[in-house]
């Protein structure tokens, strides 16, 4: 069944593009969804019954979703959302993305469109499961009216409704024109999680099918008419601008267009990508780098930690902890004192970043991968000096995104470019422009400073915390008192149980641009925060777990994920020698999160990660399968950064360019994987795609320690020193 | 001009020779299910197959590829039925997918040489970067595929 039939606008570009290019666009699964493949210019339906939902006159039900797919499962477990409460047959679902304009213009029907923070699921089960029985209410008022009987006589269920005294049935597409003009006076109850009957499957991923064959479209995959290619060099100093560059190395090269000269890049249009690439690099452009250009890493490390000495803002304060301090001084406690450090970490999602624009007339059109749609309309709009309403966003497939694609500075590169050559124009950032111009996780150094009573219990928490601030490089901008939430995650709003407790932050960035990277604050405070803490139960003479678990008894939903992993995980049991076990607990997105990493040091200090038995506690699933896809690739992405992940600058430049000197954990490197759901029922619909990085650098450090007595306080842990032991 | 058959169809091409096999796959003749992912034959996302081998087509310059009998992933099978395409199905491997179609022609290749593969031979062999994760799933369905393939 060919999903664009109903869509005369699509017909034609499909059409197009395949005489053009050869590219299919149209996508014959029966049971696939069409995001990616469907370079929408319309964006409404005629058999649309609300927003979320149109049923086409063969029975198709087309959601459309608010949020973009990256790996998340997202157009999965969204519609599973809507079907659970439409009865419609979940065979006959495909999706579309939502549209981005028709947002702007229907006040936001779509909420805000913003893939990141967790939140798909999260923020948008309410609003899905009230689109979908809004819709299921005004089929069943349709069918009662049809037949001049009670609406509460028929039932829905199975794309139909029935009256079950007279037998009479009608599929949900006869029945949607007329249920499209019925106006509710109220919106009808939605189902609790006790009512769920889809919610809670295992289904297979709608995307999978378009995945397995190379159909799935991704921004890099656009192809349009007279579409010419764009290969782009910012400057390497972030921030720089761009004084000169001499065009002629490259006049007259096959295929080459022409030289684009932005403020802050330099850009090769040609004919074909490789040629614009190869042009490019025969280019040698003067940059103006400023005092920027004589900075490196060793001085960005002494910045954070000679910011801990100094002034802080408050995050938090419970108690007095300078008396606390002194009190556990003078009464035969401990003070246990700790420096840690992280670095700037590089996203490295596996499509470059890239982006297409077409100007016809007063209109522009753009492809590309974006977790902020509403975002990248305003970015096309302050661009192009177009309004938002002349604007068309395509979003496609993401080849991930993590946060990467949250701020999509290649779109202003490619509508400037395509504005400049008066042509389509695909550009595309090469690998080593992507990592060499990231919006990085922040690098941070944190001292923590706690008092250990005489019973080993701790009484007093001090935490100093300096980092580069999100806000201002890549969010709002808004860092109210001096804090934002990115910063002090997962360490001021811990949940063990310390009475005297003081939490400090001061914001320091550089011109290494900084953003969010899965499962932003979280990425480094949870390694601070678990590594600290497993520091002091072994000061105060205890169990890892043990201890843990004496802080957090007031927390149920901890005391279950925490049991789960330590049961799981073989907690306690023994390991040949140079094996060891760490464990770590966190709490991110309204989720809870536990580990158990088990790893082993060999002699010449490599460390190899066996295994890794996670817990999870989200309280509701929409679909366990994809939860535990998305735990599993948490925790691998965050063991390539805690082992390896280390972006270093020099001479104001970043220095890794590319996976050789950027390493990744690769098959042979993957740990065994176990997740266990342990759900403390709830309200919460806690995120899932980014929790599951969080606890496992230190869950790894710790095993580190476990097995080797050697405490790391820094990442990337390759950079340790464990070689050489007896 | 250069000689190519790409999934059983001839082309002939007038580009420059040293123009990598990636890109000539991908904007010369169309064929976008082959991924750029780093250019230097690091991460696999380009991985065809050249004569029934596995081939990172981001190394690998056009002209070397001439006479050869190149199959991308939309070459592998006409209908999705490789038994490693029906093991990825069935056990839903890919997430954002980017990665996945030089993971499956890396997979593909790998089973004619190794057909029963134990987990070392796995690790020893198929090196491509998935940054979502999904290895724990690629090494279960390679397994599958293998008893797929006996079957």
């Amino acid at each position: 069944m060919n999903q664009t039939i109903t869509l005369s606008r699509r017909q034609f570009v499909a059409a197009s593009l395949t005489a053009a290019g050869g590219l299919a666009i149209s996508v014959n699964f029966a049971d696939a969804a069409t995001i990616g493949a469907t370079p929408y210019g319309e964006d409404t339906a005629p058999n649309e019954i609300n927003a979320f939902l149109a049923i086409e006159p063969d029975g198709t039900i087309m959601f459309r979703s608010p949020h973009a797919e990256m790996g998340q499962g997202a157009i999965t477990a969204l519609p599973m959302i809507v079907a659970e409460e439409l009865e419609c047959d979940w065979a006959r679902i495909k999706v579309e993305y939502a549209s981005p304009s028709r947002n702007m213009r229907e006040k936001m029907v779509y909420g805000d469109m913003v893939t990141a923070g967790s939140r798909g699921v999260r923020m948008s089960w309410r609003m899905l499961q009230q689109a979908g029985a809004s819709a299921r209410v005004r089929l069943v008022a349709a069918a009662a009216k049809r037949w001049g009987v009670a609406e509460g006589e028929c039932e829905a269920a199975n794309s139909k409704v029935t009256h079950k005294a007279s037998g009479r049935s009608l599929d949900y597409a006869a029945l949607v024109a007329d249920a499209a003009t019925i106006t509710l006076a109220a919106e009808p109850a939605i189902k609790t999680p006790a009512q769920f009957k889809l919610i809670g499957q295992s289904l297979p991923r709608l995307d999978t099918p378009l995945k397995i064959n190379g159909a799935a479209k991704f921004a890099l995959d656009t192809r349009l008419p007279d579409m010419v290619y764009a290969a782009i060099n910012a400057c390497p100093v972030m921030g720089g601008t761009l004084m000169s560059v001499d065009d002629a190395p490259v006049k007259g090269r096959r295929g080459v267009i022409q030289v684009v000269k932005l403020p802050d890049a330099v850009a090769v249009v040609a004919d074909r990508y490789w040629r614009a690439k190869e042009a490019l690099a025969q280019l040698k452009p003067e940059w103006d780098t400023g005092a920027a250009g004589k900075t490196d890493s060793a001085q960005f490390a002494k910045l954070y930690r000679d910011t801990l000495e100094g002034p802080m803002a408050s995050a938090r304060n419970d108690g007095d902890v300078v008396a606390a301090f002194a009190r556990a001084q003078s009464t035969g406690g401990k003070i246990v004192e700790a420096l840690y450090e992280a670095p700037h970490a590089a996203h490295a999602q596996m499509e470059p970043l890239n982006a297409t624009a077409r100007f016809d007339g007063d209109r522009l059109e753009v492809w590309l991968g974006t977790q902020i749609q509403m975002g990248a309309l305003r970015l096309a709009a302050a661009t192009s000096g177009l309004k938002p309403e002349q604007i068309t966003i395509h979003n496609c497939f993401l080849g991930g995104g993590f946060g990467r694609r949250g701020n999509n500075d290649e779109l202003r590169h490619a509508i400037l470019v395509a504005k400049a050559a008066g042509k389509p124009v695909k550009l595309v950032w090469s690998r080593e422009e992507d990592m060499t111009h990231d919006r990085y996780r922040p690098q941070a150094a944190v001292r923590l400073k706690t008092a250990l009573d005489k019973d080993g219990m701790p009484v007093a928490f001090d935490a100093r915390i300096a980092v580069g601030s999100i806000q201002r490089d890549s969010g709002s901008g808004n860092t109210p008192n001096g804090l934002e939430p990115q910063a002090i995650e997962g360490i001021a709003n811990t949940n063990y149980r310390i009475p005297n407790l003081r939490v400090g932050a001061m914001l320091r960035n550089t011109h290494i641009k900084v953003g969010f990277w899965r499962s932003v604050g979280s990425s480094q405070n949870a390694f601070f925060m678990e590594s600290y803490i497993d520091e002091l139960a072994h000061a105060a003479g205890k169990d890892p777990y043990r201890f843990r678990r004496a802080l957090l008894a007031h927390r149920g939903d901890f005391i279950r994920v925490i049991d789960t992993i330590a049961e799981k995980g073989d907690w306690g049991k023994p390991l040949p020698a140079g094996h060891g076990r760490g464990i770590a607990i966190h709490e991110c997105y309204d989720t809870i999160i536990g580990q158990v990493a088990e790893v082993s040091v060999d002699k010449q200090g490599n460390v190899r990660v066996h295994r890794v038995v996670a817990a999870v506690d989200c309280s509701t699933v929409v679909n366990p399968k994809i939860v535990e896809a998305q735990i599993e690739g948490g925790i691998i992405y965050g063991l390539s950064a805690a082992l390896y992940g280390d972006i270093t600058v020099k001479d104001g430049a970043v220095e890794q360019e590319n996976f050789d000197t950027y390493p990744m954990v690769r098959l042979a490197d993957a740990p065994k994987i176990e997740v266990h759901l342990a759900l403390t029922p709830g309200k919460r619909w806690g995120g899932i795609g980014e929790p599951g990085t969080a606890p496992t650098a230190p869950a790894v450090a710790n095993a580190i320690f476990a097995a080797t007595g050697v405490r790391l306080r820094k990442m990337p842990l390759k950079d340790a020193n464990l070689g050489g032991r007896a | 001009m250069i000689s190519l058959t790409v999934n059983g169809k001839a082309y002939e091409l007038d580009i420059e020779p040293e123009t990598p096999l990636l890109w000539v796959i991908r904007d010369e003749i169309g064929l976008t299910g082959t991924k750029y992912g780093c250019g230097i034959a690091q991460c696999g996302a380009c991985t065809v197959h050249v004569d029934g081998e596995a081939v990172r087509s981001c190394g690998l310059q056009v002209g070397d590829a001439a006479g050869k009998a190149i199959t991308t992933i939309e070459g592998l099978s006409p209908d999705t039925k490789h038994p490693v395409q029906q093991a990825w199905l069935a056990e839903d491997v890919p997430q954002c997918g980017y990665c996945q179609s030089g993971q499956i022609m890396a997979a593909a290749a790998f089973l004619k040489e190794h057909p029963s593969p134990t987990d070392a031979d796995i690790d020893d062999n198929l090196t491509n970067i998935c940054r979502c994760g999904t290895y724990v799933r690629i090494r279960r369905a390679i397994h599958r595929a293998a008893a797929l393939m006996k079957a």
